[in-house]
């Protein structure tokens, strides 16, 4: 009994996800050790409460990246900006519209997973110029609509999103909650399986029986209402919608997948590796931030870390 | 004789290419088992073989693609300049057509010359490549309609193989003096087939050598000026081709002493056997509880045949739960295994959906699954949760199997499931297949293997992908499948 | 598709939009109005060209855009102070992607997240060079930029000869024909004795060049750069690739229509402003462009794969 449960200890460096968790461990110390250890609170809640949306959009890239080579979803912030913009536009400041905002914003995700597969499907281009070309359209969509206007958010909405309950922020809890639910369908449900063999091998997959393209837009749709979400929670947490708002997000949503230790060769999910991937971001930009490194050397040592990471995992994954 | 290239000395005698005792194994496999074979200037030398005789690994080690693990390879012209590997073997003047199209298509006719040719560069090589191409296209095929400047991926089958035909000719740095031809008329049609006979005929008599590897044994007589048979990685007989007849041919590749399977249990089928359950646009049908063979050459169309039955009723969302079809993969690592998971979970992937609760798996119901199984078809391993990878091919397949089998699908399609495959699993896949028919299972079985085929209670050839023969009960036997599986009459299709 | 008339969607598509830009206003058909409507075309055109070398071997740059912000900065900071300096830069960047190129074949690493990671690098490095917009473009290339060549404004000039350059460096030369094989068929290319790392190494490094040549061309039309200036690349020069007829995997690609693609979008946006169409659906009209070309597209592929029969499922 003792003996398996060593093992089990013994095993967790050997996790995908453990690296990414050390990392931002250290990243985390490394900050507070300018401070001799001042302000430690503040910078976690910061960090997790950032990292939440990193943490969100991350997951629904995941589950499109679990399909394997050459599926990818470019259009995750121009959702998140149609979502936000949306929504925001649409409650207009009124409680009252906060849930009927939530369901507009959901609604978005929704219309544009299903649009984007539609393009993969019908005019059978890869999935890349697929969700790249629908992005120009959402990304107009959302200019078009509020005309780059910022509408406050929902006072109530604003407290939540910003508030926090027993010490942790509440977009923490809710990102925390997103991948638990995200863990149990990628390792407990049928649907995970097919996602896996999808990734794994898809032809592989479709002699097996499994219905391949329901898979599919069902995981592009999901990536989408993951976006469309974090959308919604974004501009509300920093007073309003922007047109930039989800820019940053295009590159981060796909490194944290990589950071995490999901197989870019697909099959292989990771959702703990999300959130530390998630963490790391943000803490490295602060670590480097407070050494008073610019922002120049913060892009290097995100990219250096993305390629280091790749090239580490490329020697074993690839070769099964 | 002299060959007539004048590219430098050469000494009559000396064979173009000489193999003395070369073996290649394959982990445990032995593709290649001590053959010793050797081509000289103006020998057209037919190489004949049932699938996995070890024909295109001769070939292979021959063009230098694949180095022995044993034995020697030795070329006639070496210039001293020894590289390695294939560009050794093409300084030598060793050119190979394959059966699988190694053009590109992007490319255009001429552009494609340019890849094995490396001297086609400066200035106006372009000239210089359609010069090459045009003037072996038109020494070959005389008439043909092919233009060095058509994009090859807009050329048809045909005019494709007639371009890699002729690359394979066509005179270069140095000349071409071996010419491999791996099923070269395989989308050819008579009158063009006929051409490249006879350019053959012509290029040997002018000193030149072919390897001329063919399912059509009238065109290996028309032009072969020696055969030889190869099996089970080993050459069996090697004589001048006058000295074969067909039948003597077939025999020759076939089972020397036809060892007798057990004979079947074909009693009780009559009474097995029931309505019929399915039936192709090809013409393959199949009835309750029947076990159906495909055989013949491979690459005729047998896989296409049952992949496209079974994409056409499998897939849909709405019957995940009883299907109507379940696969056997054969090519394991390409149609099968899920190579990032546990035995388990590849074992119940087809039955998963009538194992879940409100989309959940039931963990304890896929366990007790797979204990099941592990235990009817006797699967190798102390624990269930091993990834695939660590079983051998052998106990991946039968996990295959399991997969197929655990399912509720009235109708299973096996594409060549016994591939690598040793002896005793086999019988134990024999028997399953038995039980599983008696329970009014229908099975569509393509094999490679004659003894396998005669498992079977009726049985499709197919050649040049349509049905060639259907055979029944006694008429199952290696002569009738050889013979529908190999042109008989004369040269073309 | 027919290799031949793969140029008749772009060469018909930018002739269209041309053709309304002139109705709708016609003082653009002079001298002036074709400078003022194609100078931006330039630099995106090269940019595109840079990403026909990458998907010319089956690979997808997402770095393009930063990479030419970062030559843009280097242009309009070392390349104007300290001319020496500058150009070793430039060149040692050119190197880096060809490192790439062989760091991605050597170790089977998916393109698509290394080139992500050098777009961060990229990044980086601009912003060092340029925290805040600024710099100055070096007076040559001001020079050369703002020629007036008599007749035809020194942008459709330009472009032309871009358009004829590549054609005859990818669709004539035999070094060219090689790298579109590594494209079309790579087994073929290795087994006929080649290295397909140096051939990937070579695609990379003229993407590299032609990167360098937009960064700098965008500092002359722009006299001054900033770390973002050039980010709308990346997204720009993959669209441009498809709508010149260029495919993802296959090596088929088409320098020329790589040109009149890049044209197209640009042409776009002043479309869209003489329609009086708010400027918000500028990027929305690129989408919706390549989406109409990929759809007309593949009805033209489908008619020509008729022939081959039953394989539609």
């Amino acid at each position: 009994m003792d003996n398996s449960r060593l093992s089990t200890v013994l095993a967790i460096p050997r996790r995908p996800w453990f690296w990414a968790f050390a990392a931002s461990a250290i990243a985390y110390f490394a900050t507070l050790s300018l401070t001799e250890g001042r302000g430690g609170g503040e910078l976690l809640s910061a960090a997790l409460t950032f990292a939440s949306f990193s943490a969100i959009v991350g997951l629904g890239q995941m589950f499109v990246i679990t399909l394997g080579p050459g599926n990818v979803d470019l259009s995750i912030p121009a959702t998140m900006t149609l979502a936000g913009t949306l929504s925001l536009k649409f409650m207009d400041g009124a409680a009252a519209l906060i849930l009927p905002g939530l369901a507009l914003a959901l609604a978005v995700g929704i219309g544009a997973g299903i649009f984007n597969y539609l393009l993969i499907r019908l005019l059978r281009i890869p999935p890349i110029i697929a969700t790249l070309s629908a992005s120009f359209l959402y990304q107009s969509l959302a200019i078009w609509w509020n005309r780059g206007l910022r509408i406050k958010p929902p006072e109530a909405l604003a407290d939540f999103s910003t508030g926090s309950l027993a010490g942790l922020p509440n977009l923490t809890i809710i990102g925390v909650l997103i991948a638990l639910m995200s863990w149990v369908v990628l390792e407990r449900s049928l649907f995970g399986r097919w996602v896996s063999a999808f990734g794994q091998n898809t032809r592989a997959a479709r002699l097996s029986g499994i219905p391949v393209e329901t898979v599919r837009a069902v995981t592009y749709i999901a990536s989408a209402v993951l976006a469309s979400f974090t959308g919604y929670l974004l501009a509300s947490f920093s007073g309003g919608a922007a047109l930039n708002m989800g820019t940053e997000y295009l590159l981060i949503s796909i490194a944290v997948v990589v950071i995490g230790g999901c197989s870019i060769a697909g099959g292989n999910s990771n959702v703990p590796g999300i959130w530390g991937g998630a963490l790391l971001m943000f803490l490295v930009v602060s670590m480097l931030n407070s050494y008073g490194f610019g922002a120049g050397v913060r892009l290097i040592m995100t990219g250096a870390i993305i390629i280091a990471i790749v090239a580490a995992a490329s020697g074993k994954g690839r070769s099964a | 004789m002299e060959v007539a290239t004048g590219a430098g000395r050469s000494i009559p005698d000396v064979p173009l290419v000489a193999l003395s005792g070369a073996c290649v194994h394959f982990g445990a496999v032995r593709a290649l088992d001590g053959v010793s074979l050797s081509v000289s200037a103006g020998e057209c030398v037919g190489l004949m073989g049932h699938n996995g005789a070890g024909k295109s690994t001769a070939v292979n080690v021959i063009n230098g693609g694949l180095t022995p693990t044993d034995g020697e390879v030795r070329y006639g012209h070496e210039d001293g300049k020894n590289g390695t590997g294939v560009a050794r073997a093409r300084a030598c003047g060793i050119r190979s057509v394959f059966q699988e199209l190694s053009l590109c298509p992007n490319l255009s006719v001429l552009e494609n010359l340019r890849v094995p040719h490396r001297d086609l560069t400066g200035f106006g090589w372009r000239r210089t490549a359609a010069g090459r191409i045009a003037g072996a296209l038109d020494e070959i095929f005389p008439g043909h309609r092919i233009q060095p400047g058509m994009i090859v991926g807009d050329l048809t089958l045909a005019e494709r193989q007639m371009v890699e035909i002729a690359a394979g000719f066509a005179g270069g740095p140095t000349p071409p003096r071996l010419v491999i031809l791996d099923e070269p008329t395989s989308s050819l049609d008579a009158s063009i087939a006929r051409q490249l006979l006879d350019h053959v005929r012509r290029f040997c008599t002018n000193g030149g050598a072919v390897i001329f590897i063919s399912h059509m044994l009238g065109e290996v007589f028309e032009v072969a000026s020696r055969i030889d048979v190869m099996k089970d990685g080993k050459i069996i007989a090697s004589r001048p081709a006058s000295e074969f007849t067909q039948q003597g041919l077939i025999d020759a590749m076939g089972h020397v002493a036809a060892e007798k399977t057990a004979a079947r249990a074909t009693v009780e089928s009559s009474q097995r056997i029931g309505e019929e359950v399915l039936k192709t646009p090809e013409g393959l049908n199949a009835r309750k509880g029947e076990v159906v063979g495909l055989a013949g050459l491979a690459g005729h169309g047998q896989a296409e045949a049952l992949a496209r039955y079974f994409m056409s009723r499998s897939g849909k969302p709405g019957r995940v739960k009883d299907p109507e079809v379940a696969f056997v993969a054969g090519d394991r690592g390409r149609d099968g295994v899920m190579p990032l998971w546990s035995i388990l979970q590849n074992l119940t992937l087809t039955h998963l959906p009538s194992l879940t609760r409100r989309g959940l798996v039931d963990a304890v119901a896929e366990q007790a699954l797979g204990a099941d199984w592990k235990k009817r078809i006797g699967i190798r391993t102390d624990n269930l949760d091993n990834l695939i990878l660590s079983l051998s091919g052998g106990n991946q397949q039968k996990v295959l199997f399991a997969r197929a089998l655990a399912s509720t699908a009235p109708i299973v399609v096996m594409d060549d499931p016994m591939r690598g495959v040793d002896v005793g699993t086999k019988q134990e896949a024999y028997d399953m297949i038995r039980t599983e028919a008696a329970n009014g299972r229908t099975f569509l079985w393509y094999s490679t293997e004659t003894e396998e085929v005669r498992q079977c209670d009726r049985v499709f050839v197919f050649r040049n992908g349509q049905i060639s023969a259907e055979l029944t009960g006694d008429g199952i036997t290696e002569e009738n499948i050889l013979a529908a599986s190999f042109q008989m009459q004369g040269a073309g299709a | 598709m027919n290799g031949k008339y793969r140029i008749l969607l772009p060469v018909l598509s930018l002739t269209v939009l041309l053709a309304a830009v002139f109705y709708l206003q016609p003082r653009a058909m002079s001298y002036f109005g074709l400078n003022l409507l194609f100078n931006l075309a330039v630099p995106i055109a090269l940019a595109t060209i840079a990403q026909m070398m990458i998907i010319m071997v089956n690979d997808i740059d997402l770095s393009v855009g930063t990479f030419v912000s970062f030559v843009a900065c280097v242009t309009a900071t070392f390349l104007n102070d300290a001319p020496l300096i500058g150009v070793a830069i430039l060149l040692a960047s050119i190197l880096a992607y060809a490192a790439i190129g062989a760091l991605i074949h050597i170790r089977q690493l998916p393109a698509i997240v290394v080139t992500l990671g050098m777009s961060f690098v990229w990044g980086g490095l601009a912003v060092l060079l340029l925290p805040s917009p600024g710099g100055a473009a070096p007076a040559w290339i001001r020079t050369v930029m703002t020629v007036k060549p008599p007749l035809v404004p020194m942008a459709v000039v330009a472009c032309i000869l871009i358009a004829g350059l590549t054609h005859l460096l990818i669709m004539r030369s035999s070094t060219g024909t090689l790298l579109r094989a590594v494209g079309g068929n790579a087994q073929a290319v290795a087994r006929s004795g080649w290295s397909v790392t140096k051939l990937k190494a070579g695609a990379y490094a003229l993407a590299g060049v032609f990167g360098v040549l937009a960064g700098v061309c965008l500092v002359g039309l722009t006299t001054s750069a900033d770390a973002n200036i050039a980010l709308r690349y990346t997204l720009l020069s993959i669209a441009g690739v498809i709508l010149g007829g260029g495919e993802f995997t296959g090596g088929r690609v088409s320098p020329v229509g790589a040109v009149l693609g890049a044209l197209t979008l640009a042409l776009a946006g002043s479309f869209l402003s003489f329609m009086r169409l708010s400027p918000d659906w500028q990027i929305g009209a690129q989408g919706a462009i390549l989406i109409l070309v990929l759809a007309v597209r593949l009805i033209f592929s489908r008619r020509g794969r008729k022939w081959k029969g039953a394989e539609n499922g």
